[in-house]
């Protein structure tokens, strides 16, 4: 622990999953601490974890054993919809597959947290938001008219429009080429230097994680040095 | 909240996500209310024109002349006032030798009889007739057919009532409140009220009925209505309409079936098409949920975000479905306007009341299910996609739903009988279908049926591999099509069968000829006219003359019979007839038809409403006097008479050896086609005792009114239609997407664009195969059943349906594959995988 309070911190997280009449070991003594305006990678060979540990971190799926703290709160303490509300609050999410609704076009995917905030000036924050991605020219259109590059700009506008205190990240550039994910990964970068926001990224490429603060690496479920 | 759900509404909306499930509500809602309005405005209508039938808009009976301030307060409202006087007396012409008698039912009228509809009379017997105004003139008198032939008189002559003497003007043709089994009760004598003083027949103690008709404008009908009931007095009453025309009314009352029916088929199958749309809607926000779930909404804040989104979406529809529903009943009474001459009386809200709670109904009960998966889903899914896919269905929501809705269209319907027929119905075809449709797609993947047809073809096996990999789905999957397109065949192909059985209740060569009064001995020579004249020869029954006068050894009295009906069959000789055979255009109703050889007990078969109406029950012992001779016999069965066949009915049949010995003429019907009228002449030149009696004009009536029923009824098959084929379309892209990653897959790996829609083809052509077998069976046995049951109607066997049936399955399927191949091998396998 470092004299800074930590922003997320993780005691051993361990994850059994049943399997036929086995059990699986996912997850096992996972101690993690990251504080605030850090920004760590996740790095291991595929099932190796990863996602597993993020979805735990985020209080989007329950260890085995083990508890998560995330902005002082005692995340596996709370119910469901409480930890819902948490990661509203404090948390944005870039994923691998972009989960941009479909119906909803580019300007409404980025209004969407702010409404289901109640914030009133969902529309010009959201707006502002994508000029700043790039996407100003955009706004109208729908996520199957974007490439994908474009829709993870849209989604990285998403997960900033909040202005979380932690932006966790699964494969980020797992759907796209080289270029566009060398443009997606700058930009992320970028925002989260100018918001001051923590970091927390899943990948298997290894020079994108030399590009955080700290490397935790993943293997059979446990870290690794 | 509810601005973001609105919101959502609009974005889901323009999607295009919404579109199905707003069109299933608003067919239910238009359905349900098109067909409660009709129920509640058009039938209420034809009731009016039942009244009509009657001679009036309402109709006052008793048995003392009305007070002066009855009538006054008719006329003081502004409507039109009738009389008129109903006895029975002995009518007299000729004199000496000559002279001939017969009792008549003699109906005097005052100057503005008929207030509604026309009587029809000819200058003589066997002329055209024509519609005249008003009744007979006084000092003249009308006569039937059958009294002008049995007293042998022509318009100039004189015929005797009572102390009073009337010259013959015409012959009266048509009455309209006396249909064509005219010749079940007493003929007819009709003049001028201002003539009764002068036959002395009425003193005190005569049996006679006093009508007193008003017609005029709707509201004051109803409000003199209101205002005369408290103040009817003993032996007064206001006609009910259960004994006008039954012919009419039998025609009026299938159309009702036919109308509550397809509301129900409607409403049921708009719920299945709620549910499918409402199934994919789900399926495809599953993952934008789990996003939201993500970025904070709480469980309850995703339930009332779709939950209004939905809530308010169901508002609207039930809204234009009420408009709709308004608007095609407004159709329905304008196509019948020409039968209901009357004004319509105003819609109430009821009706859109009824349709916005079925609409509501019907959202709650098939949209709630599905769409409460949607709050459980686990956030987990952005990153793990296969968990929290949609589960089978809530069953127990479902049937919650599914009860209140029967519930809620029985109570619209309000026939329980044809509501279980249809419901019970529905839902072990559901359970039939799924049940079914797994089987047989099993058995079309088996292993067996994969080397016979995969043999060569790549494609063909992995197409029939994929019917098995999806055995569930694609069950539930034929099920609905099945179901969708049984609705549609029922609509579309047996819906004409059953109009036609409906048309063909009163046929366009339907007897237009009554003859009556043959006798034993002119039999023979009658059928030898018939053959010389080469005209099909017509059945001849048997016709005695009785009257009832004790009820299981009990003598019968008026007392007994305050209905008006009951008291002039049990006041006066009817007719009888005995036969061998039950008419095929009788039926059975309770008991059975007996055996005219067994001389065991004399049995007899009385016609159901007419029991009703005398309060006579299966086994109790009639006496009839019959040609002054006392005969009993044992009611052993009820029949139901087809009353619109235009055929010749009898109230009570026994055995021939029963009556053998009553004295007995006999009765026919025939068809007269226009041109062949000396036919006629030359038949009552040879058989000059017998009365012909001209019913085409009743006839022409009951048919014209079976024509603008089936339109207004063929109109409401249309909510049907669409719902149906919503059922289809739903249960169509139920699979679609999932398909289309699928052959995106088989694509990225390299499959050919004719591999792939190859297999697509395989499993769509056994699946439209099963499809179509399953709805052509369901098609066939449901209207059988409706024909037999509801209808009472002959359905013949449809050969078409068989070929039409599968065929289309398979046609809709085949397109259906071909569609959506090329929507699949358009796109890249890419661009179609990362829409995911
Ligand atoms: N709920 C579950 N049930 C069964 N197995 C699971 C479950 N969740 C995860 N696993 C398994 O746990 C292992 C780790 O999965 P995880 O998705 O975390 O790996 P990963 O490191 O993210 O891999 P990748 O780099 O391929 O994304 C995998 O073998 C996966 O199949
Ligand atoms: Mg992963």
């Amino acid at each position: 622990m470092t004299a800074q309070a930590a922003l997320l911190s993780a005691q051993g997280i361990g994850k059994t999953v049943k399997s036929g009449i086995n059990d699986l070991v996912i997850l096992q003594e996972i101690d993690l601490s990251v504080t605030s305006g850090e920004a760590v990678a996740i790095v291991g060979a595929s099932g190796s974890g990863k996602s597993t540990l993020l979805a735990i971190l985020a209080g989007l799926d329950t260890p085995t054993v083990g508890s998560v703290q995330l902005d002082n709160e005692d995340v596996f303490a709370l119910d469901e919809d409480a930890r819902a509300q948490l990661r509203g609050r404090a948390v944005g999410f870039v994923f691998q597959s972009f989960q941009l609704l479909p119906a909803l076009s580019a300007l409404e995917n980025v209004m969407l947290p702010l409404e289901l905030a109640g914030r009133p000036d969902a529309r010009a924050a959201a707006a502002a938001m994508l000029e700043r991605v790039g996407l100003g020219e955009r706004l109208g259109h729908y996520p199957k008219h974007l490439s994908g590059g474009e829709q993870q700009r849209v989604a990285l506008a998403r997960a900033f429009v909040v202005q979380p205190k932690l932006l966790m990240a699964d494969e980020p550039t797992g759907s796209l080429d080289a270029a566009a994910g060398e443009a997606v990964i700058k930009l992320m970068f970028e925002l989260n230097a100018q918001a001051g926001t923590t970091l927390v990224m899943v990948t298997h490429d290894e020079q994108l994680a030399q590009r955080c603060g700290r490397i935790v690496r993943l293997a059979g479920g446990k870290i690794v040095p | 909240m509810t601005g973001l759900a609105m919101r959502m509404l609009a974005r889901d909306w323009r999607a295009g996500e919404l579109r199905v499930l707003a069109l299933a509500l608003v067919i239910a809602v238009g359905s349900v209310t098109s067909v409660s309005f009709f129920a509640d405005r058009v039938r209420q209508g034809l009731g009016r024109e039942a009244h009509q039938l009657l001679g009036g808009d309402l109709l006052l009976l008793g048995d003392q002349p009305w007070k002066e301030a009855m009538s006054a307060e008719i006329a003081r409202r502004g409507l039109a006032v009738a009389q008129s006087t109903n006895f029975i007396s002995m009518a007299q012409s000729g004199s000496g030798d000559g002279a001939k008698s017969l009792l008549a039912g003699v109906k005097a009228v005052s100057g503005a009889y008929p207030l509604r509809g026309k009587l029809r009379v000819a200058p003589r017997l066997n002329a055209p007739d024509a519609a005249v105004a008003g009744g007979p003139q006084p000092g003249t008198a009308w006569l039937d057919e059958r009294l002008t032939s049995a007293l042998a008189v022509n318009p100039g002559d004189k015929v005797r009532l009572g102390n009073a003497e009337l010259t013959v003007a015409a012959v009266l043709t048509l009455e309209p409140d006396r249909g064509a089994n005219f010749f079940n009760i007493a003929p007819r004598l009709m003049m001028n009220a201002a003539d009764v003083a002068a036959t002395g027949l009425i003193q005190t103690g005569s049996r006679v009925t006093y009508q007193l008709l008003a017609a005029g404008e709707r509201k004051e009908v109803d409000a003199y209505e209101a205002w005369a009931r408290p103040r009817l007095e003993r032996g007064q009453r206001i006609e009910n309409l259960e004994n006008a025309r039954p012919e009419i009314r039998a025609s009026l009352d299938r159309a009702q079936s036919f109308l509550g029916l397809t509301a129900l088929l409607a409403a049921i199958l708009a719920g299945v098409a709620i549910a499918l749309a409402t199934r994919r809607f789900v399926e495809r926000h599953l993952d934008g949920c789990a996003v939201m779930r993500c970025m904070g909404a709480t469980q309850g804040k995703i339930l009332s975000l779709y939950g209004a989104e939905f809530l308010v979406l169901g508002v609207a529809a039930c809204a234009v479905g009420c408009a709709a529903g308004f608007a095609a009943q407004e159709l329905i009474a304008h196509w019948l306007a020409s039968i209901i001459q009357a004004e319509l009386p105003q819609p109430t809200v009821v009706p859109a009341v009824q349709g916005a709670l079925v609409g509501l109904t019907l959202l709650l009960g098939f949209a709630l299910p599905p769409l409460l998966q949607l709050k459980d889903v686990p956030a987990v899914r952005v990153i793990r996609r296969e968990s929290g896919a949609t589960k089978g269905s809530a069953v127990v929501a479902y049937v919650l739903g599914f009860g209140t809705l029967v519930a809620l269209l029985l109570w619209q319907a309000g026939d329980l009988k044809l509501g279980m027929t249809v419901v019970g119905g529905f839902s072990a075809a559901v359970v039939l279908f799924i049940g079914l449709a797994w089987g047989l797609l099993r058995a079309a993947s088996s292993s067996a049926s994969m080397r016979f047809f995969g043999a060569r073809n790549a494609a063909v096996r992995y197409g029939l591999a994929n019917l098995r990999r999806h055995s569930r789905s694609n069950a539930l999957q034929v099920a609905s099509l099945a179901l969708g397109l049984s609705a549609i065949l029922l609509l579309t192909i047996t819906r004409s069968d059953l109009i036609n059985a409906w048309r063909q209740a009163s046929p366009p060569d339907a007897s237009n000829r009554f003859v009556i009064g043959i006798q034993p001995e002119q039999l023979e020579p009658l059928k030898d006219f018939f053959r010389a004249e080469n005209a099909s020869l017509p059945e001849v029954y048997p016709m005695v003359r009785g009257r009832l006068t004790a009820v299981n050894g009990k003598a019968v009295s008026e007392k007994d019979h305050p209905d008006e009906r009951a008291k002039r069959l049990v006041e006066r000789e009817f007719n009888l007839s005995f036969m061998e055979a039950l008419p095929t255009h009788n039926e059975v109703s309770a008991g059975r038809w007996f055996d005219p050889k067994s001389r065991k007990e004399a049995e007899a078969s009385v016609e159901e409403g007419i029991a009703k109406t005398l309060g006579l029950k299966m086994w109790d012992v009639l006496t009839y006097s019959a040609g002054g001779e006392p005969f009993t016999a044992r009611i052993t069965s009820l029949r139901k008479l087809r009353w619109d066949s235009m055929k010749v009915n009898f109230f009570v049949v026994t055995p021939p050896w029963v009556l053998e010995k009553a004295p007995t003429s006999y009765i026919t019907a025939f068809r007269l086609e226009p041109g062949t009228e000396p036919l006629l002449d030359r038949m009552v030149a040879r058989f000059p005792n017998v009365t012909v009696v001209d019913v085409s004009a009743a006839l022409r009536q009951a048919q014209g009114i079976i024509d603008q029923v089936i339109l207004a009824v063929q109109f409401v098959f249309l909510f049907a239609l669409g719902a149906g084929l919503l059922v289809l379309y739903s249960a169509l892209v139920a699979t679609e997407d999932e398909r289309r990653r699928e052959a995106a897959i088989m694509r990225a790996f390299g499959a050919s664009a004719a591999q792939v829609s190859g297999s697509q083809r395989a499993e769509f052509l056994v699946m439209g195969a099963v499809a179509g077998v399953l709805a052509t069976c369901a098609a066939a046995a449901i209207s059988t059943l409706l024909a037999q049951r509801v209808f009472q109607l002959d359905l013949p066997m449809n050969f078409g349906l068989w070929i039409y049936g599968p065929l289309t399955g398979i046609a809709l399927l085949s397109l259906n594959a071909w569609l959506s191949a090329r929507k699949v091998l358009s796109a890249s396998p890419a661009l179609t995988l990362r829409e995911g």
